[in-house]
């Protein structure tokens, strides 16, 4: 089981968080410029990396918001939080 | 009563309390034994081997371990003196003794001694590997009639209850610096370098004891006895602050930043039943920990050879253990066969015990030195490069034949000696026990030094010490221990202080140890010597890797599901790396190359009981009850759970069937007036200066233009464009706004909003609050549900042209200050009344009371199924399943063309959901009028458009009902092109037969919509 460190609540553990899968995939802003490849991309293909992957999760036994979390496919280890928006870190070693 | 003595109870010695006997039963015969011994070391103190039988071939087996690796010695225990508690696969070894304790062999028939099973093994030849898979491609008759059938009653292991669990069992979740698995000599120093430094402390050791092997070896500390040092240094445990000790406690699993499980048995040993009234049975710990000292110790590992399973042939350092620390002698007349220096410790223990030691047989040409030659000084025979090849006997060992081995070792095909004995003393070495390791995530390397694997790489904050690290001699166990007891202290956080890591001890280097995988005979004569198992729980052999190999399995996880290897509940522990062994030589590949199986958690069985813990019953998942609740119990409801909530599903007069309810409730609602509970639904409180905006891009409808005191239908999707829920919303104010969701998708509907909100659009000036359990809502409805509500609301003018349809308006109902919506479900004249929740059962009464004399009936969710669909109006969930778009279900209406944008948009005009094919949402009449087709049936063409079989499915039925309106069955559908085929015939197919329906358009009733103003048709 996971420990996640929600930015705003701490350390917590999995049951209280809800998984948003891939992060940094925005919506686009005009969907209809979109092709329809284009659209079903966005829509349905996401990246499944073995290693670092930035993905989203939602405090949602807690405080109820979404933040970015850095983890590791591989050894599930959490190696970064950071909040909706930011940048993401440099994973570290 | 007779029974048996302790015949081979030495006269003293041992871990065990003199003073306090223990009778107890196996297998109804009444015996003896002293607290502190184990169900295995009492029987063997009795002089009983054979315990069970085993599960494929049904050969008799004994006890052949003295901790959690024992394959064999399962057995169910209160079978018949506590049926509710009974439990199958209880491991004879880790069963403490307690008086009066009944258990029985499991899986034998008619008894032990005589089990009809064992002619199985006459047919061991061809039930080699895979032989479950093979079988299932007979003929279906015969697997279901015949095969099946018998593989059901020989497999398996022990007898379930039939009654609930009358015991309780816990949880509980702690926090720690430093989790220290195992408290034999390593973890016992590890736990004290790691003691009184202020870091919280944990200790769980799966015995009862603390000690480990000290307690089962002649060894010294510091000049102090082992038994003795151990019992110092819990005692120096105990008097620790911040030090939880916790015997009788598995870690059954290893899980990620360091979150372990642990099995607590915390009154097993009192025995079953009201031993401990108060207390729980079992304790299941969560345990999360900053660093992990692992110190689980290693297994020794059996020899494989012909007939190697016969009962009294026992691990050499469990005989040992027997001798030392219960006083036991296993057997009289003794050979030990072994492949290392270490295992000769135990044949001089039961020699200097008084047992006649007649041989040891070693694999090897050179053996080390200091051992051998302790043996010869004590008279005994050493046979070098020498193997047993086969034994004698059936219930128990009766000899042993040795061979010589040849050049190319294997052994030479006959017998060099055949000695008599009734207790075979085996060891293959040592393997770590790399369970939990391995189950963190940590990588194993093969150490051909220790013929073992050992670990290698961590995955998580933990550290190794001792045995289970490869470090087997105890000087080495208690240095390692106490400095990785004292880094774990560090990396914490904590000071551990001035560590002591130097540990005076005499013992003697009996590291040699030389593969020995299998002691094959020449080649044409593997089979003239007995089956030589590996898995002896599962009946794997020697011969089954090598033909899985033939069959072109390589991979060392497919050896070990097709020949079921390590299987059960032996989990790895004593068969695995003889596998991996026997499997690398059939390759041809060095055993780095083959590779591990996969270790999985639990490490020993954990039971379905202590993994519920308290979540039983009614605790199991709450149950969420409106505050009109105890109305519908009084009024008899039957409920039904829509989420967690408890929903009156219909309200039964007397003598009733459902049936005849619901078409009651029905008739009411469209002749007279029904009342329903629609407390349930979710509401959501939404304000900000950007709401309109916000529902404007989360419906598939506009939302700029509704006015104050207005409500609207809605639709959302998501971004796929299939329908995710409904619901209407009304404009409280400027800047407010109430939604309402479908009852079981309330939380998922706010967890969609929110996303949005906070992660694409944070710019919306918007917040969301739930407001479900802040609402009750009591809906009435039907052609006299105005006359109702003038009586509810005296003196305000909510008469249908007052009041239009689709708007809402605050009004004081029954005294009550109310909001009250005009939206219709039911297709009736309908008025939903909010009140704040704990007034909602008194608007109830009141709403009940108002209405005697024009026949006000309460009706529950079948009915108010049955009038929806009536009207044609969809449940998200029951005509959807997340593959219709609104315009499948025939909603063009709803969705605008004029947005530029909303959720789902772009999808509607995607190829495969713009497809004129798809399927669309239609009526169904069935043209037999009773019928009531089966929800989910699947429809098809009939006639002449009818293709030959595999038929095509046309589409399938997603609601249907008896309808008292319509006089008729009748069924919501999803049909391929169906709004383009109403009036077609298509076929229902039923398992008794096709049946002819037409398709027709969804609305059935009341296509004018009058009735929702009180104008009844």
């Amino acid at each position: 089981m996971l420990l996640i460190e929600c930015p705003w609540c701490g350390s917590r553990e999995e049951p209280e968080f809800h998984y948003g899968g891939q992060a940094h995939v925005a919506r686009p802003a005009d969907p209809s410029a979109l092709s329809d490849a284009d659209w079903a991309a966005y829509v349905f293909l996401r990246d499944n990396p073995k290693g670092v992957f930035a993905e989203r999760w939602c405090h949602s036994a807690g405080c109820r918001r979404w933040f970015n979390v850095l983890r590791d496919t591989v050894s599930h280890r959490v190696l970064a939080v950071y909040r909706m928006g930011e940048t993401p870190p440099e994973a570290p070693r | 009563m007779t029974g048996r003595t302790q015949d081979f109870r030495l006269p003293k010695g041992g871990v065990i309390d003199r003073s306090r006997s223990i009778r107890f039963r196996f297998n109804g015969q009444w015996m003896g034994g002293y607290s502190g011994d184990t169900l295995a070391s009492a029987l063997l103190a009795n002089g009983v081997h054979l315990v069970g039988r085993s599960m494929k071939y049904h050969r008799p087996r004994g006890i052949m371990a003295a901790g959690a690796e024992d394959p064999g010695a399962l057995v169910q225990r209160g079978l018949h003196d506590e049926p509710a508690r009974t439990d199958p696969d209880w491991r004879a070894t880790q069963t403490a003794l307690v008086d009066g304790l009944e258990v029985a062999t499991i899986g034998a028939w008619p008894s032990l001694e005589r089990d009809m099973g064992a002619a199985m093994g006459l047919a061991s030849r061809v039930m080699g590997a895979g032989f479950y898979y093979k079988i299932m491609h007979g003929s279906r008759w015969m697997w279901e009639h015949v095969q099946e059938p018998l593989i059901r009653r020989a497999a398996g292991f022990g007898d379930c209850p039939d009654e609930p669990d009358p015991d309780v069992y816990d949880h509980r979740h702690v926090h720690c610096e430093v989790l220290v698995v195992g408290a034999g000599p390593a973890g016992l120093a590890a736990a004290v370098a790691a003691a009184r430094s202020g870091a919280r402390v944990i200790l769980a050791e799966q015995d009862e004891r603390f000690g480990g092997n000290l307690l089962g070896r002649r060894r010294a500390i510091d000049g102090q006895d082992g038994v003795d040092w151990a019992a110092a240094m819990e005692a120096r445990l105990r008097a620790s602050p911040d030090v939880r000790l916790l015997p009788r406690t598995t870690v059954v699993g290893y899980y990620d930043t360091n979150y372990l499980v642990a099995l607590e048995r915390v009154t097993d040993h009192l025995g079953l039943g009201p031993a401990a009234p108060g207390r729980p049975r079992q304790r299941l710990w969560h345990i999360r920990a900053k660093r992990v000292v692992l110190a689980t110790g290693a297994h020794e590992r059996p020899l494989v050879f012909g007939d190697n399973d016969r009962p009294g042939i026992m691990l050499a350092g469990a005989a040992q253990t027997y001798l030392r620390r219960w006083a036991v002698l296993p057997g009289r007349d003794v050979v030990l066969f072994t492949n290392n220096d270490r295992a000769y410790e135990a044949a001089l223990d039961l020699h200097a015990a008084g047992a006649t030691v007649r041989a040891i047989v070693d694999s090897r040409e050179a053996p080390g030195a200091a051992m051998p030659a302790a043996a010869r000084a004590a008279g005994i025979r050493v046979m070098t490069g020498c193997v047993v090849g086969g034994t004698s006997g059936t219930r128990r060992v009766t000899g042993a034949s040795i061979m010589k081995r040849s050049t190319h070792g294997r052994a030479v095909p006959y017998a060099l000696d055949a000695l008599p004995c009734d207790l075979l003393l085996v060891s293959g070495g040592l393997s770590p026990v790399v369970h939990l390791f391995s189950q963190s995530g940590g990588k194993l390397r093969y150490d051909p030094d220790r013929v073992a694997f050992v670990p290698d790489r961590s995955a998580q904050a933990l550290g190794n010490a001792g045995a289970c690290n490869g470090t087997f001699d105890l000087a080495g166990c208690l240095s390692e221990g106490a400095a990785a007891g004292a880094e774990a202290v560090r990396l914490a956080g904590f000071d551990p202080g001035a560590a002591r890591t130097s540990f005076a001890v005499d013992e003697p280097d009996a590291s040699a140890v030389a593969p020995l995988w299998w002691a094959r005979p020449a080649e044409g004569h593997e089979h003239a010597w007995g089956q030589p198992f590996v898995d002896f729980q599962n009946d794997t052999t020697a011969h089954d890797i090598r033909q899985a190999v033939r069959e072109g399995f390589e991979s060392v996880e497919h050896v070990k599901r097709y020949t079921l290897t390590g299987f059960g509940t032996d989990q790895g522990k004593t068969a695995n790396i003889n596998a991996i062994g026997i499997l690398a030589e059939a390759l041809g590949r060095p055993i780095p190359e083959v590779g591990t199986t996969t270790f999985r958690p639990p490490y020993t069985p954990v039971t379905f009981a202590a993994m519920a813990g308290r979540d039983r019953g009614e605790y199991l998942d709450p149950a969420r009850l409106t505050a009109i609740h105890d109305r519908h119990v009084a009024l008899g409801a039957m409920f039904e759970d829509v989420g967690q909530w408890k929903r009156p599903w219909y309200y039964p007069r007397p003598g009733e069937t459902m049936h005849q309810a619901v078409a009651r409730e029905c008739r009411a609602a469209r002749e007279a007036v029904g009342v329903l509970d629609a407390s349930t639904l979710g509401k959501i409180d939404i304000q900000g200066p950007d709401a309109a905006e916000f529902l404007n891009r989360v419906y598939t409808n506009a939302w700029s233009k509704l006015e104050i005191g207005r409500v609207r239908y809605g639709v959302m999707c998501r971004e796929d464009g299939m329908v995710f829920d409904d619901g209407t919303t009304a404009r409280i104010d400027d800047t407010r706004y109430l939604m309402t969701t479908t009852t079981g998708n309330a939380a998922a509907v706010l967890d969609h909003l929110e996303d949005y909100l906070q992660t694409e659009w944070p710019d919306l000036r918007v917040r969301l609050t739930s407001v479900t359990e802040q609402w009750a809502t009591v809906s009435i409805a039907g052609p006299k549900a105005g006359i109702l509500m003038g009586r509810l609301a005296s003196g305000q003018d909510l008469s249908p042209a007052a009041f239009p349809f689709m708007t809402w308006r605050p009004a004081i109902v029954a005294g009550l200050h109310a909001r009250v919506f005009r939206i219709s479900f039911t297709g009736e004249l309908q008025y939903e009344i909010n009140v704040p929740w704990h007034q909602g059962g008194a608007l109830w009464d009141a709403v009940m009371c108002a209405g005697v004399g024009l026949g006000i009936t309460p009706y529950g969710t079948e009915t108010m199924h049955v009038l929806r669909a009536e009207k044609g109006f969809i449940i998200v969930g029951q005509e959807t399943d997340g593959t219709q778009t609104p315009l499948d279900l025939g909603m063009d209406w709803i969705v605008s063309k004029k947005k530029p944008d909303f959720i789902g948009q772009r999808s509607l005009t995607r190829p495969d959901t713009a497809r004129a094919d798809r399927k669309q949402l239609v009526g169904l009449l069935p043209k037999n009028k009773r019928l009531v087709f089966p929800e989910g049936s699947q429809i098809v063409e009939t006639g002449a458009s009818r293709r030959p079989p595999p038929v095509p499915m046309l589409g399938f039925v997603t609601s249907a009902y008896w309808s008292p309106a319509l006089d008729s069955g009748f069924a919501l559908a999803l049909v391929a092109g169906g709004r383009g085929r109403i009036g077609d015939t298509v076929a229902v197919a039923l398992p008794s037969g096709e049946q002819a329906a037409v398709i027709c358009d969804p609305v059935m009733l009341d296509r004018e919509g009058a009735r929702r103003d009180g104008h009844a048709a």
